[in-house]
Order: structure tokens, then C-alpha cells, then sequence
């Protein structure tokens, strides 16, 4: 392994702005991973942490082809971090809304440019996501549709669900739209939480990887965890339940959980009186997709998708 | 009169509300709109949408037509000192058109561009962010140029930027009434979070000067409009940081620079050193000056349009 500097900036008062990697084997690029992109990704940082850490072991053992070239950045963004903003602390703007970048642009520009140029030419990439709709999701693979999506590579990671979406004018900056535009297989990983550190789903999540990287032939040791046989998913085919009124919010059902039709989901009170103001039913039998994990919500807010 | 076009919970009793006011006089069937406040921290439009107001409301008998008024796209945006779409994480003029089905400001989104749809005139008023100070400009998309140009210079304004398409900016309010036949002129003045009284008087008066030109206004011209710059093409250079440190300028916006004329510096207070000194690359216009000091390498300092040869004597504008 070679821990390395990817990307310096000099601040004005802060120590150096600088983005880490660590790569393992040499010749082929093959694989790279990206953990967190904004500064509240911490569940991403852990598991591209905990991926450092466990290839290490396997380098060290021999259980890694040394002719393939894996890259993992744990954290895209350490400035943001260390202040608890999502975006670019100075001015808002968001690095995975940049890409491909302008090496002679912006600042946020500049770090996408930096960062893509390190990550152009790999077979696969991943990037540990998070979405702006505040809740958690069943771990899953999410690819956009640019013609250019590999969904029989995205099986090779065993996620219990694979989901398409049509991309909307802004995400063509997003690092996964570009990366399959220039030619690699690019997966954006949702790990369930943003914010919070989930071991359980954290784990599946490296167990994923760990199965990919066994598939495309990086792991040359057995692996002993078979996965799922991934039930391919569009998002615009999900059923999707809103609030009908405002207030506080209570989740009887989280992501990942089997649900009736016709089942109480949540509960919305008021958040004076504590009068029920609206009990969320299940429009359909299913799997929770997505559920909105935050205590205040607003009239018309998505709060669940169901499979 | 005051409507609501859009009413929806809050958690915690209160209603998010977004309100236009439809001032109408007389015959004409033509309708123009005037919206501001799509980001929470532009405020310039505030003070022209009360001058329009204001303005129409004392001489009623010269309106011959409908104006309506939206002041506040984004209102927690406005009230709570936020560019963004508050809770939401996201920049609301890049959601449009909207979605019926989406979230509250995907739902809001889609409900202004329903009600501004089949108008025959929108303009969008944006301030600059806390960053940047732009001069008066109105910005139009190269599909819309023989479309909105004649348009735009009605507006009193000192600069039209004809800029490239990019995919991103389809989302935009502009682009979505654009796309569907409503004309969208996009406004930029000013700086964030402050109200320069004179730009705002000088686009209140280009407001009625295309109010008067489209047969909505009887009421006679104060001053003939400004002759503004019209900016096509690759012609604008971008300034940006060499260097993280503080940016020193007493430059100002609207004028004209010299090809290797200093538009300021980048300094270092920790060591009292000056890091670079920031040169004007060529004989131009500028139109944009960084407004907030503390800079990235890589922050947008300047953007400068550049004069041909022909330009050089007639300072870009058509005599």
C-alpha cells in the first residue's frame, strides 16, 4: 500500500487543504473507490476507512493480484469536514455538482479537476453517495441512465438492490455521470446513513466490495460470502408516499423493512397539542426503499418509498 | 391585488406561502411579471419590485395591461439569510421546472412556472451572491439571442451577456419558461445581501421603458436608456485567484481597464507579504470585481469583456 497526497491547496489561515489516497498493486487501473465527497459523509469515510484497512491485511498476506491498481479516497474533502458543513465551507458550492472539473476554474473546479484526473482511465468506480432528501436507504447500487450504465457489472457486488434513475439536468456534473461518460463503470454505493456511523449496514456494505473485488479478480483468495442476487430496480417505478400534513414526525417502519398495504407507517402529531394529524398508511406491500429520518416534516415531503 | 399562489404546511404553525400582486388598468391583454428573491441572499430586486410597485399603484391611469409582482420566489431563503432553498440543501433555480409529485420545493417550483407560463414577459431579477459585484447585465442564453436581445436592451442596463448553453443551467427558471415560448430576461446587479439604490433605480426605470415599448405603460420616458455593451462569444476573461489570501482592490465595476493595468492584490497578513498582484490580461469592460476579500486559489476575482480592435474606440457599445 501507498499512502499518498493527491491534491494540495494552501489556505489563507487553515493548515493545508489536502486530499489522500492509498493505492494497492500496480499496472491496470482497476478499480477506484471514493468515500465522502461533502462534509457530513461520515458513514463514507468509515467504510472506505475500514476498506484501507482490510486491504491492507489481504496486501500483506498476498491475497491481492499485485497487477491490478486499486485507488481508495477515503475523504474528498477533509476542509468541510473539520467545520460540519456539507458543501465548500467558503463559498457553498458542492464539489460532486463540478465535475469534470476546470483545472483553471474555480476552487471547487479546480479539486474536481484535481480529483478526476486521478480517477479517469479505472474499469470500475465507485462513489460512497448521499442524497439531498434527509433519511436512510437499503444499502444499494444507484447508476444513472447515460446509455453507458453496466448493470451486469453492479450484480458482482451482490447489493440487495440495483436502481436505474433518469438523470435531471444537474446531476450531469455529478462524478458518476462523468465518470461513465469518459469510459469507466461507475457506481454511485449508498451505505444507508449520511451522518451516523452504521456498523451493520457498513459491513454489508464492505462485504459487497470485498465480493466485487474477488469477481473482477483483485482478491485471489476464496471469499466466503455469496450476497445477493440483485432485484434490478427504476426509480421512477417506486411508489412514493408523501406527507400530507406538517408536523412531527414518528416512523413506525424504517428502511429495509416489509410492510402491508394498508399498514401505519408513521405518525405525523402536532407539534403543539400532540394530536395525530396524519397516520402515514402503506399505499402497497412491499419493502421499504427509502425512509425520511428527520423529527420535523413538511406538508408534501417524500417521506418513504416503497418497492 | 394580493394572491397566494402557493400555501403549504410548515411544521410548526406556520404556512409557507409565496404571493404576487396583480396590478392591472385598462384594455390590454398583454401580462408581464416581475419576480425576484429565487435566492434567499440577492435582495437588489426587493427594492425594484417595490419601486414597479409603488410606481404603478400612483399612476394607475397609465397602465394598459397586467403587471403582477412575485418579490419573494424563496421567502425562508429571504428571511432567514439563506441563497438556498431552506431545509432542502438545494439552489431553488436549479430544480425548474418542478415537479407536481416532488418534494414542497420541487411542488413550489413547478407552481411558478405554471402560473408565469403563456406571460408575455418575465423578468428575473438576481443580485450577485455575497462574492461577486456585478454591474447591471442582463444574461441570455445563445439559443434565445435574436429572440430576447432587442428585449434586454429596453432595459436600462450597461451589459448583455449572450453566454454559451450548459446543461446544468437547463433547470433554471429562465431556461424553463425560455423552452416553452414565456420570454425570460435574467437580471444580475449588485452584490449580496445589499441593496445599491442607484443600479436599483436605473433597472426600475428600464422596467417601465419595456413596460412602455411593449404597449403596457403610457407614462413618458425620464431618460433615454443606457446603450448597453452586448457581450457574444468567447470574449470574456476570467480572473481567477493564483493564490489563498486576501484580496485588496478599489476597483470598481462598469469600467474600463487597460491591458496590464493592476485590478488589485492577493495578500498575506500572517507574513505582511503581498502573494500576487492580479493584472488586467487585456483592454476591456469589467463588469464583475470580487466583493468578499478572503479568496481560494482558484476564486473568481474579475471578469473583464475583452475589446476588439473597432471597440477600442467606442468603449464596446454601438454609437
Amino acid at each position: 500500500m501507498i499512502r499518498e497526497t493527491l491534491y494540495t491547496m494552501k489556505s489563507l489561515h487553515r493548515d493545508d487543504f489536502k486530499i489522500e489516497g492509498f493505492r494497492f498493486g500496480s499496472g491496470e487501473k482497476t478499480m477506484a473507490i471514493v468515500g465522502s465527497m461533502r462534509g457530513d459523509e461520515i458513514q463514507q469515510l468509515y467504510i472506505c476507512s475500514q476498506m484501507v484497512a482490510q486491504l491492507k491485511e489481504l496486501e500483506s498476506q498476498g491475497d491481492l493480484d499485485p497487477n491490478k491498481s486499486i485507488l481508495i479516497i477515503p475523504s474528498c474533502n477533509p476542509y468541510s469536514m473539520n467545520v460540519s458543513k456539507r458543501f465548500w465551507a467558503m463559498d457553498n458550492t458542492d464539489i460532486n455538482r463540478m465535475f469534470p472539473g476546470y483545472d483553471q476554474g474555480e476552487t471547487t473546479q479546480r479539486i474536481a479537476a484535481a480529483i478526476f484526473k486521478q480517477l479517469e482511465g479505472y474499469q470500475y468506480g465507485a462513489q460512497m453517495a448521499s442524497s439531498y432528501i434527509p433519511g436512510s436507504y437499503v444499502p444499494h447500487v444507484r447508476m444513472l441512465k447515460t446509455g453507458y450504465e453496466n448493470i451486469e457489472a453492479a450484480k458482482m457486488f451482490g447489493f440487495p438492490y440495483i436502481s436505474v434513475s433518469t438523470p435531471a439536468p444537474f446531476d450531469t456534473a455529478l462524478l458518476n455521470y462523468n465518470w461513465q461518460v469518459w469510459g469507466t463503470s461507475a457506481f454511485s454505493i449508498y451505505a444507508g446513513q449520511t451522518n451516523n456511523i452504521d456498523k451493520k449496514n457498513a459491513l454489508l456494505t464492505q462485504q459487497c466490495f470485498i465480493r466485487f473485488l474477488k469477481r473482477i479478480g483483485v482478491i485471489r483468495k476464496p471469499v466466503k460470502n455469496v450476497g445477493y442476487d440483485s432485484l434490478l430496480l427504476d426509480e421512477d417505478n417506486l411508489v412514493r408516499i408523501s406527507a400530507k400534513k406538517a408536523g412531527l414526525f414518528t416512523a413506525q417502519y424504517g428502511a429495509g423493512d416489509y410492510v402491508d398495504e394498508g399498514a401505519t407507517i408513521a405518525i405525523i402529531t402536532d407539534p403543539n397539542d400532540g394530536s395525530v394529524l396524519e397516520e402515514v398508511k402503506a399505499t402497497t406491500s412491499g419493502y421499504i426503499f427509502f425512509a425520511y429520518n428527520k423529527p420535523l416534516v413538511f406538508q408534501h415531503s417524500l417521506i418513504f418509498t416503497i418497492i | 391585488m394580493i394572491k397566494t399562489i402557493i400555501s403549504s404546511e410548515l411544521p410548526i404553525g406556520e404556512q409557507f406561502l409565496v404571493r404576487k400582486n396583480v396590478l392591472s388598468n385598462g384594455n390590454g391583454g398583454k401580462r408581464i411579471c416581475v419576480v425576484t428573491g429565487t435566492h434567499g441572499d440577492e435582495l437588489e430586486g426587493q427594492m425594484v419590485c417595490y419601486e414597479v410597485s409603488r410606481i404603478i399603484q400612483e399612476n394607475i391611469e397609465l397602465l394598459d395591461g397586467t403587471v403582477e409582482i412575485y418579490p419573494a420566489l424563496n421567502p425562508l431563503g429571504i428571511d432567514s439569510l439563506q441563497r438556498g432553498f431552506p431545509n432542502f440543501d438545494l439552489d431553488m433555480n436549479r430544480i425548474f421546472p418542478g415537479n407536481p409529485k416532488g418534494t414542497m420545493v420541487e411542488q413550489a417550483a413547478y407552481r411558478i412556472t405554471e402560473d408565469l407560463k403563456g406571460a408575455d414577459m418575465v423578468i428575473d431579477i438576481h443580485s450577485s451572491n455575497l462574492y461577486l459585484r456585478e454591474c447591471p447585465q442582463v444574461r441570455i442564453n445563445v439559443m434565445h439571442e435574436d429572440w430576447l436581445v432587442p428585449y434586454a436592451k429596453m432595459l436600462n442596463v450597461d451589459f448583455i451577456w449572450v453566454h454559451d448553453a450548459a446543461t446544468v443551467l437547463e433547470a433554471t427558471l429562465a431556461y424553463s419558461l425560455n423552452s416553452t415560448g414565456t420570454p425570460c430576461l435574467v437580471v444580475e446587479l449588485g452584490v449580496g445581501q445589499r441593496i445599491n439604490d442607484r443600479m436599483c433605480a436605473n433597472l426600475t426605470n428600464g422596467v417601465f421603458n419595456l413596460l412602455r415599448n411593449m404597449g403596457v405603460w403610457k407614462g413618458v420616458e425620464d431618460a433615454l436608456p443606457s446603450k448597453p455593451i452586448v457581450c457574444k462569444g468567447d470574449k470574456v476573461d476570467f480572473l481567477n485567484a493564483a493564490n489563498s489570501g486576501v484580496f485588496l482592490t478599489e476597483q470598481k465595476t462598469g469600467t474600463v481597464v487597460e491591458k496590464g493595468q493592476k485590478i488589485g492584490a492577493i495578500v498575506d497578513p500572517l507574513s505582511g507579504t503581498v502573494l500576487s498582484e492580479v493584472i488586467s490580461p487585456c483592454l476591456g469592460y469589467l463588469f464583475t470585481i470580487r466583493a468578499y476579500p478572503i479568496v481560494y486559489e482558484g476564486s473568481l476575482m474579475a471578469r473583464i469583456y475583452k475589446f476588439d480592435e473597432k471597440e477600442k474606440s467606442t468603449g464596446g457599445r454601438d454609437l
